[in-house]
């Protein structure tokens, strides 16, 4: 233990790194949508509208926040979410109810920026929907995690998948419960008031703005992601994820400690879904399906799971190849080769198959912490096996 | 509760205890009065409405079956169950409707029918043993995220396969079944209804006289409880493991020929609903016990049936969020099931 001091300052100084290189990537994509491109020649703004769009690479950070939010659950606590799109689609409503004429019983301004003769319905500030959208989803994953957690993992993965599957039907069904509306159904609530910022209005299509805002969010969540990791309930986290008997034998609270980590990964997913909502403007039930919970839980695993830098670079990539990339290649492959293959149908085996391999040939991910890589590729010790047997005939 | 706990904690521990049993008794009386209003309202309904969630509950267990095995015996959810019953749904259709051409109610495709019964079994028994020797059996000493991450990605390329099989929208399926009924004291009995009684219950016993029986069904019980042990006394325990998973996947093939002839339509999403609803199923019964998953399966059914089908009640827009619900009051007040031992991990 005697280069502890040398690997944390090692670490720290490669954190410096990554931090410098998101801070340049998200700066380059401004400037290059902000300034350049407006005076571009035309073909080079085509070729960047149909590669790399601000739209796309705005969804890409509203991505990373829930791969970073599922992290938490997945990557540091070691317990499975397969329901995660429930909390984008429960944040996405905080942002609907909270920031648009929809509530029209209500008239409440509270530092809004309702558009004129839109006043009615609720409307609160961008900064604190996000905040409210953290807690609700909080409350939720509070709700779903409690009586789950108390027993074997695998059904909180089953809870969650139901979870999942729910909140979108009853986002559907919620535009008539007895009598209430209060999703507005299938066609969502549109109409998203403008992000207001000291003084200063985003509007509708102020795109690179927005871009620069959610990256900030994005920002901040690498940040907490890491202090989190590093902290005492961090490394709570991680001693569960890697032993749960060993951890419970050195004082670590297993329930208290899943239960915040639950808690705390499911605000990930509200807070980008707020920004989400804000992104497109309005919020929409029938976005919300399972195969969305899969892309984010492929994006922790193809980046290495638990590692904060590996999972942005996962949700990136992975972001970036399910709303331009498997598009693009099929429209260049095709014109290519003289085929009519229908690429964007390919998603579920892309992810599936995705799965499936890293879980067989590398687990750790493509960028993996030292420490899970030593873990994952752990076999199962014997007498590991032979001390839960034993407590199984003592409990009984 | 160990008994270190003080005074005061032992108290808060009873207060609790007294809350959830009259919170328990309070559920289970709402659901009795719903279930007595109906009844009184229209007992005709009630009696039409309760077969139809028998016939549901014996597909449901059929599929809950597999989970039950599978989970019984290398302690894997597994998620690409509910995807090989679509397969099997899709794979009869395209052998007996497109390739054999049975369409309309006769002899032959009767004699047709059970032979694809079969074959569709065999098929999804050996693609889920292929699944499990791919995949599965290389992870059985990995962490155990990785297996269930595994079956999470197998069922979404099994999704896939039915996708490019059946295309995205929903295919009718025209039945082999008559679609007649017959009355017995105002309640209608559909010969599709009872079709699928004489197919499920003689797999149900079979499956369960193999599993209690046989030396191969023994053999499975003692790997389920401690495989090295089982080793050591001449099982093989991967052979058995494979036997499992065949027999899983037989009566995922059966439920899914049986589904798509009775309910008459094939989607490649199909598997993704109805597995979670089986697994509801096996984990109400007990998960691992095989009498739980049946008796689980049977009371879903008639859960969802009466949700669906009784004059008052919430719809079958809310069908799903019913079932999700008594999951989740599940692991609240019996994480067991009714059959089954407590499930609180002994870590």
């Amino acid at each position: 233990m005697s280069n502890t001091s040398t690997a944390a300052h090692h670490a720290a100084s490669n954190n410096r790194k990554w931090a410098i290189g998101f801070t340049i990537a998200v700066l380059t994509v401004f400037i290059i949508n902000q300034f350049i491109l407006p005076s571009a020649p035309k073909q080079v703004v085509e070729f960047f509208n149909a590669w790399f769009s601000l739209t796309s690479m705005a969804e890409i950070m509203v991505w990373i926040l829930m791969a970073l939010g599922l992290n938490v659950i997945v990557g540091y606590a070691g317990l499975l979410d397969l329901g995660y799109v429930a909390f984008w689609a429960l944040g996405g409503y905080v942002a609907g109810w909270l920031m648009s004429p929809f509530l029209s019983q209500f008239q409440i301004n509270f530092f809004g920026n309702p558009r004129p003769g839109l006043e009615m319905g609720i409307h609160f500030s961008f900064f604190f929907v996000l905040i409210l959208g953290g807690v609700f989803t909080a409350i939720w994953g509070i709700i779903i995690g409690g009586p789950t957690l108390r027993l074997k993992s695998d059904y909180l993965a089953l809870v969650t998948l139901g979870f999942g599957e729910i909140i979108p039907q009853f986002m559907v069904n919620g535009g008539d419960v007895a009598g209430l509306n209060l999703t507005n159904g299938a066609q969502g609530i549109g109409g998203l008031d403008d992000i207001k910022f000291l003084g200063y209005t985003i509007g509708t299509f102020s795109l690179p703005e927005k871009f620069l805002m959610i990256s900030m969010l994005a920002g901040a969540m690498i940040f907490f992601s890491i202090r989190l990791r590093d902290g005492r309930l961090g490394r709570a986290w991680l001693a569960i994820r890697e032993d749960e008997l060993a951890a419970s034998m050195m004082g670590v609270p297993l329930w208290r400690t899943k239960f915040a980590s639950y808690a705390i990964g499911a605000v990930g997913g509200g807070i980008g879904g707020v920004a989400f909502a804000t992104l497109v403007g309005g919020v929409y039930a029938d976005r919300f399906n399972f195969v969305i919970s899969i892309i984010i839980l492929s994006m922790v695993v193809l980046g290495g799971m638990g590692n904060v830098w590996g999972v942005v670079v996962g949700a990136t990539v992975l972001a970036w190849v399910n709303s331009v990339g498997l598009v693009q290649f099929g429209v260049v492959i095709n014109n290519a080769l003289g085929t009519k293959i229908n690429f964007p149908s390919y998603q579920f085996l892309l992810f599936g198959l995705l799965l499936v391999l890293m879980m067989l040939f590398r687990r750790e991910g493509f960028i993996p912490e030292a420490r899970i890589r030593m873990v994952m590729n752990e076999e199962k010790l014997e007498d590991e096996e032979k001390i839960t047997d034993e407590t199984k005939i003592a409990s009984h | 509760m160990t008994s270190v706990a003080s005074g005061v904690a032992r108290k808060k521990v009873k207060l609790s205890a007294i809350l959830m049993k009259i919170s328990m008794l309070f559920i289970i009386g709402v659901a009795v009065y719903w279930l007595g209003l109906n009844l009184f309202k229209d007992p005709i309904q009630f009696a039409s409405v309760t077969v139809n969630g028998l016939t549901n509950g014996m597909l449901y267990a059929l599929i809950a079956l597999g989970y039950t095995l599978v989970y019984g015996i290398i302690e894997l959810i597994n998620f690409a169950h509910g995807d090989l019953f679509m397969l099997g749904s899709v794979f009869s259709f395209a052998i007996l409707t497109e390739a054999l051409g049975a369409t309309e109610p006769s002899t032959k495709n009767y004699v047709l029918l059970l032979l694809v019964l079969l074959l569709t079994m065999l098929f999804c028994a050996i693609l889920n043993v292929t699944i499990e020797r791919l995949a599965y059996r290389r992870l059985r000493n990995a962490p155990r995220l990785a297996p269930l991450i595994t079956a999470v990605g197998m069922s979404f390329v099994l999704q896939w396969v039915g996708l490019k099989w059946v295309g995205s929208v929903p295919v009718n399926v025209p039945t082999v079944l008559p679609s007649t009924s017959f009355g017995f004291g105002g309640v209608e009995f559909s010969f599709k209804a009872v079709a699928i009684f004489a197919v499920t219950i003689p797999l149900l016993i079979v499956l369960t006289f193999i599993v209690n029986k046989t030396r191969r069904g023994r053999a499975m019980r003692a790997t389920a409880q401690d495989k090295d042990a089982s080793r050591l006394m001449g099982i093989d325990v991967n052979k058995t493991i494979s036997f499992t998973f065949a027999i899983a996947g037989a009566a995922a093939g059966a439920a899914g020929i049986m589904y798509a002839q009775t309910i008459g339509t094939v989607a490649y999403n199909l598997g993704f609903q109805l597995g979670l609803i089986a697994f509801t199923s096996a984990v109400l019964g007990g998960v691992g016990n095989l009498y739980g998953a049946v008796i689980g399966g049977i009371i879903i059914g008639l859960i969802q049936s009466y949700n669906d089908g009784l004059p008052i009640g919430p719809g079958q827009r809310w069908s799903q969020t019913m079932v999700f619900a008594i999951l989740i009051l599940l692991m609240v007040y019996r994480p067991g099931g009714l059959l089954g031992e407590t499930a609180q991990e002994k870590v």
